[in-house]
């Protein structure tokens, strides 16, 4: 059982680690143009961003089940290179990260909105040209809420549950994640196993949501 | 005497900032009650904002000219800005701070060392921004501005944030900034001792007016 359980909460962890370096560069992208940019559809741009957050998470997996299926817009490209994506582990991630991508956009979109305008400015008076400005002024001083979003990302990631069932499934030893496999031992009446990874799932959930708020308030 | 053309017509909202103004000048300050407009002048010569007809050239380079359609964008203008707040950046030291405008692209005049010399900054390399008391702040942001080896320094109220017993110091080094690296100047000032000390010609502003101009003996004698 054991071995069972920690195979379940490492692969957890891991996929929700590469659903965060998924949603990172996508995340920190989108969170930089909608603080500072104006551009046609940004109003659209900005409720799709959101959208997860208030969809039901299974229709969210129906939608990426029907995109990246064999038949799907998606899913018939990645077939054409030889990528599967449905009911495997690669689902599990990518599941993870649509979900966990609204609050590290937010919570970025935050640090870009804050006072670093007026440093940029400086760093122009400087002689410092726009890259430069924003590699070594505006990432690092909206670093803290980037790291503060990309771990509640990963937090939301780790509990995701509704989406992954449809995308992914839930076979053991492939996609089976902690919350995933909460609900199959409990269907299976197997509650003791349930209940471990419970107390697993809390207690990897309560520490990244500790250290996102301390690195949130320090910002 | 490098010569400033300050014709800047400028709307911030309700706010409207007019003046005519050609000065030749080594240090020119800016004088008036706070909401006046001096700050914006001096934005509007760094290009943080754009006057919507005017000329402005300092030194015998034109900045900015509407009938000419010139706008030098911000990063090729040469000024050495310290804005009143300072900005340092905070999560560089105090040399990353002061060498940010070393870029290979520009000339650099100044020796690390000797503007370290110049503002006495020896000791304060290796310090972080936050441990840095209101006039080491001063001295750091005008090492960063002439490092970047500008053609002239925009000081917004470089002595406000200063107790008195060390304005003395920043005074002295803006002396000596004007006279030994024969650098122009523009700089708003605080207090009637600053401009008497530094500044040969004085413009006195009052909402968004030039209300007074002259020597700041005569300026501020009357």
């Amino acid at each position: 059982m054991t071995e069972e359980i920690a195979q379940i909460a490492v692969f957890t962890a891991l996929a929700a680690a590469g659903a965060t370096a998924l949603m990172l560069p996508l995340g920190v992208a989108l969170a930089w143009l909608l603080a500072r940019r104006r551009f046609r559809g940004k109003a659209i741009v900005e409720t799709l961003v959101s959208l997860p957050l208030v969809v039901p998470p299974v229709a969210t997996g129906l939608i990426l089940l029907w995109l990246f299926g064999r038949r799907g817009p998606l899913g018939g490209a990645f077939e054409a290179l030889g990528v599967e994506v449905v009911f495997t582990a690669k689902a599990v991630v990518l599941a993870m990260a649509v979900m966990g991508l609204p609050l590290l956009v937010r919570t970025a979109r935050a640090g870009f909105e804050q006072a670093t305008r007026r440093y940029e400015q400086l760093a122009e008076t400087l002689g410092a040209g726009p890259w430069r400005v924003f590699r070594t002024v505006t990432l690092p001083l909206a670093s803290r809420n980037i790291l503060a979003g990309a771990l509640l990302g990963f937090s939301r990631a780790l509990g995701e549950f509704g989406a992954t069932i449809v995308v992914a499934g839930s076979i053991p030893g492939r996609t089976r994640t902690l919350a995933v496999g909460i609900y199959t031992y409990t269907e299976t009446g197997q509650n003791s196993r349930a209940a471990v990874l419970l107390v697993v799932s809390v207690s990897i959930a309560f520490l990244a949501v500790l250290v996102s708020n301390r690195l949130a308030r320090e910002s | 005497m490098p010569a400033f053309e300050l014709d800047i017509a400028l709307r911030q909202g309700s706010f409207g900032l007019e003046l005519a103004e050609r000065v030749d000048a080594r240090a020119l300050a800016l004088f008036g009650p706070s909401g006046s407009g001096k700050t914006t002048v001096i934005e509007a010569v760094a290009g943080l904002r754009t006057p919507y007809r005017g000329t402005i050239a300092v030194a015998g380079r034109l900045l900015f000219s509407s009938e000419r359609r010139v706008n030098v964008p911000v990063r090729e203008r040469r000024v050495g800005y310290v804005p009143q707040d300072v900005l340092l950046f905070p999560h560089m030291n105090v040399r990353e701070n002061v060498t940010y405008g070393q870029a290979p692209t520009r000339r650099h005049p100044y020796a690390l060392d000797d503007v370290v010399g110049l503002l006495d900054l020896g000791d304060l390399l290796q310090r972080r921004v936050a441990s840095l008391s209101g006039g080491e702040r001063q001295r750091v942001a005008l090492a960063r501005a002439l490092m970047s080896g500008p053609d002239v320094l925009l000081l917004d109220e470089p002595m406000a944030a200063v107790d008195l017993a060390r304005r003395r110091r920043i005074l002295d080094a803006l002396l000596r900034i004007r006279d030994e690296l024969a650098l122009p100047i523009v700089y708003v000032a605080h207090a009637t001792e600053e401009v008497a000390r530094v500044a040969d010609w004085v413009l006195v502003i009052d909402a968004g007016r030039v209300v007074a101009r002259g020597a700041p003996s005569s300026v501020l004698a009357g």
